[in-house]
């Protein structure tokens, strides 16, 4: 029953307008996305200004005990504070997902856009490099410098950001060759634009929402690969806390303090589960198209 | 399609000595000395000196290099730092649990993941398929580890039903005993590995509701079940052998982590114990062969993508 009519309503209602726009603001899981993600970040911050007890702080007395008034979250067998603990490693994860993600763009997103930009050859020797970094993943690449250099945060921030760089080449490659085959980028090259000017004018405006979508799915990505080195002792060494090393040393002594087991775990998924949220909302607000799809879908 | 192939395994032998390489360089060429780092702090001249010897790092690189590459071509990866014994040996000896472990769980998150994939996307809107969804992403948030510590404390902690790693020094000559202490591990990789599967099915599924020839079918007078089983098929091959590759893959590197959970005596323990003791010739053979065993999975998916889907076979 597509009628003219009823097809230029349908148009106009899928028309991106600043209202609609301000509207996939508040879709749910932005919202919740946002919630979760800014229930981290305020434990990383508060950390940098008061946490119940010092970092070093121990309470030999008691030793593996449960969640009380005094240990919110209980304590580990040196008797550690957990929650100090669980807001100083927010502070380590969220410190090397940002340090990670920065690199992996630093990276990957030059390398994207030459690929798109250049001529053929430089493409696919490009491509030819990101299929291996590909097939090398973050968590080999991090054992590999970890031989040489040994564990640190630097070490775990480039191993990640390594890793991670060849999912953003890869993507910021595919949008770009897409803005560059459009017509209007002929038109701009006719008038004599150069290619930096093409890039800067058309290309970046047209890309950078996606990029942004993938900088949020990539810092999640970042914060379980940090867990992960760092349950295997391959991360930020200690003391500096992480979520990671909590939950190796809780492994130890699950059969008398399992609950020390659920926080940190916690912890992750709430940061990835809240990117990952946040990356889908982003998504519906950002590309106009994408939502048309969508509402044609649920209709 | 011959040309293809020729073209493929050529581009294939290209990687491999690019990723061998990228591996020799990363470990020669970065500063910091191995065999300083590998020496406890003190240790006299003479001794950094031997230990250089040893490990070759007296010559020069492109010498190393040349020597490395042509070690690898003849299937020699070189011996232990500290057993002497070679690299190849050691990694043979891990084999029999991590290959169990890594195509096991990769079969059964297949078994699992795809059935649940298509009902969530098939009842997307109803309240049993939007709780498998976001069971699944929840699957795909929480760290492998945390699974596999949680599992051992309800099953072997709680209900002492199975033991909570280790396996048994004996190896499969005790199968029953080889199997129970694979069970646990298998299920923690599965519960990862699923949830991306269930996913990526999902969304393949979605794809395909989506499309035309679905509609058609519908209108014809098929049941939606028959509709994706008569077409879904044969159009999403393509995707779901490029998804099976990808799977493969993370479920071999997942052994790494798993193995460490369950104090599992495989590649990936190998891998960890050599890294933290700078046993540079096990590092280097393993992330090789790792990383190799990866590439190839490339070639496979991409030469069975052509087969199954004659879409693709026409572009070549």
């Amino acid at each position: 029953m597509s009628t003219p009519l009823v097809e230029a309503v349908e148009t106009i209602e899928a028309l991106d307008t600043p209202a609609r726009r301000r509207r996939g603001w508040r879709s749910p899981s932005f919202v919740l996305g946002a919630a979760l993600l800014l229930a981290i970040l305020v434990l990383a911050l508060m950390s940098l200004v008061w946490s119940p007890y010092g970092l070093d702080h121990t309470d030999p007395a008691a030793r593996l005990a449960g969640p009380s008034a005094r240990h919110w979250a209980g304590t580990d067998r040196l008797g550690r504070d957990q929650f100090t603990q669980l807001m100083l490693g927010a502070r380590t994860a969220v410190w090397i997902g940002l340090a990670s993600v920065a690199v992996a763009f630093v990276i990957g997103v030059p390398l994207g856009l030459l690929a798109a930009a250049a001529g053929r050859f430089v493409e696919n020797a490009v491509v030819g490099v990101i299929d291996i970094v590909i097939a090398f993943p973050t968590l080999l690449l991090a054992m590999l410098l970890v031989t040489v250099y040994g564990a640190s945060t630097a070490v775990a921030i480039s191993a990640i950001g390594i890793g991670v760089s060849a999912e953003v080449a890869r993507l910021t490659r595919i949008s770009a060759s897409r803005v560059f085959t459009q017509d209007y980028v002929l038109a701009a090259r006719t008038c004599g634009t150069g290619p930096l000017m093409i890039l800067v004018r058309h290309v970046l405006p047209n890309i950078w929402h996606t990029l942004l979508v993938q900088a949020a799915l990539a810092f999640g990505v970042a914060v379980i690969a940090e867990a992960s080195l760092s349950y295997l002792g391959l991360g930020t060494p200690p003391p500096a806390p992480s979520w990671g090393r909590m939950l190796q040393e809780a492994q130890s002594t699950v059969s008398v303090a399992p609950w020390n087991v659920l926080l940190p775990g916690l912890a992750v998924a709430v940061t990835v589960v809240g990117v990952n949220l946040l990356g889908d909302g982003l998504r519906e607000v950002l590309d106009p198209q994408l939502r048309q799809e969508r509402q044609a879908a649920d209709r | 399609m011959l040309s293809y192939l020729i073209r493929r395994v050529a581009w294939l032998i290209g990687s491999l000595f690019v990723a061998g390489s990228a591996v020799f360089f990363l470990l020669r060429v970065l500063p910091g000395d191995p065999a300083v780092t590998l020496l406890a702090v003190g240790s006299s001249p003479d001794q950094i000196d031997a230990i250089r010897h040893q490990l070759g790092t007296d010559r020069p690189v492109l010498a190393q290099y040349g020597h490395w590459l042509g070690d690898l071509v003849t299937g020699n990866l070189g011996n232990s730092l500290f057993t002497q014994m070679p690299v190849l040996d050691q990694i043979a000896g891990r084999l029999p649990v991590t290959v169990p472990l890594a195509l096991s769980a990769f079969m059964l998150s297949i078994v699992v993941a795809v059935p649940i994939g298509v009902f969530a996307a098939v009842r997307r809107r109803g309240l049993l398929g939007v709780a498998v969804s976001t069971l699944a992403q929840l699957g795909i948030a929480l760290p492998i580890f945390w699974v596999g510590i949680v599992v051992v404390w309800l099953v072997a902690v709680q209900w002492r039903a199975l033991p909570p790693g280790g396996f048994p020094r004996t190896g499969w000559q005790d199968p029953g005993a080889a199997l129970q202490s694979l069970v646990l591990p298998v299920a923690t990789l599965t519960i990862a590995q699923g949830s991306v599967l269930v996913r990526y099915v999902r969304s393949a599924t979605l794809d395909v509701l989506s499309q035309e020839y679905v509609r058609t079918a519908r209108s014809l007078g098929y049941s939606l079940p028959r509709a994706l089983w008569r077409h879904g098929p044969r159009n999403g091959a393509a995707t779901v052998v490029q998804i099976l590759g990808i799977l493969l893959a993370s479920s071999l590197l997942g052994t790494v982590v798993i193995e460490s959970v369950f104090a599992l005596p495989g590649l990936g323990s190998l891998l960890l114990a050599s890294v933290k003791s700078r046993d540079l010739p096990i590092v280097q053979g393993t992330v090789f062969l790792m990383t190799a065993t990866v590439l190839v999975m490339g070639l496979v998916v991409d030469v069975v993508q052509r087969l199954v889907d004659p879409r693709l076979r026409a572009r070549t």
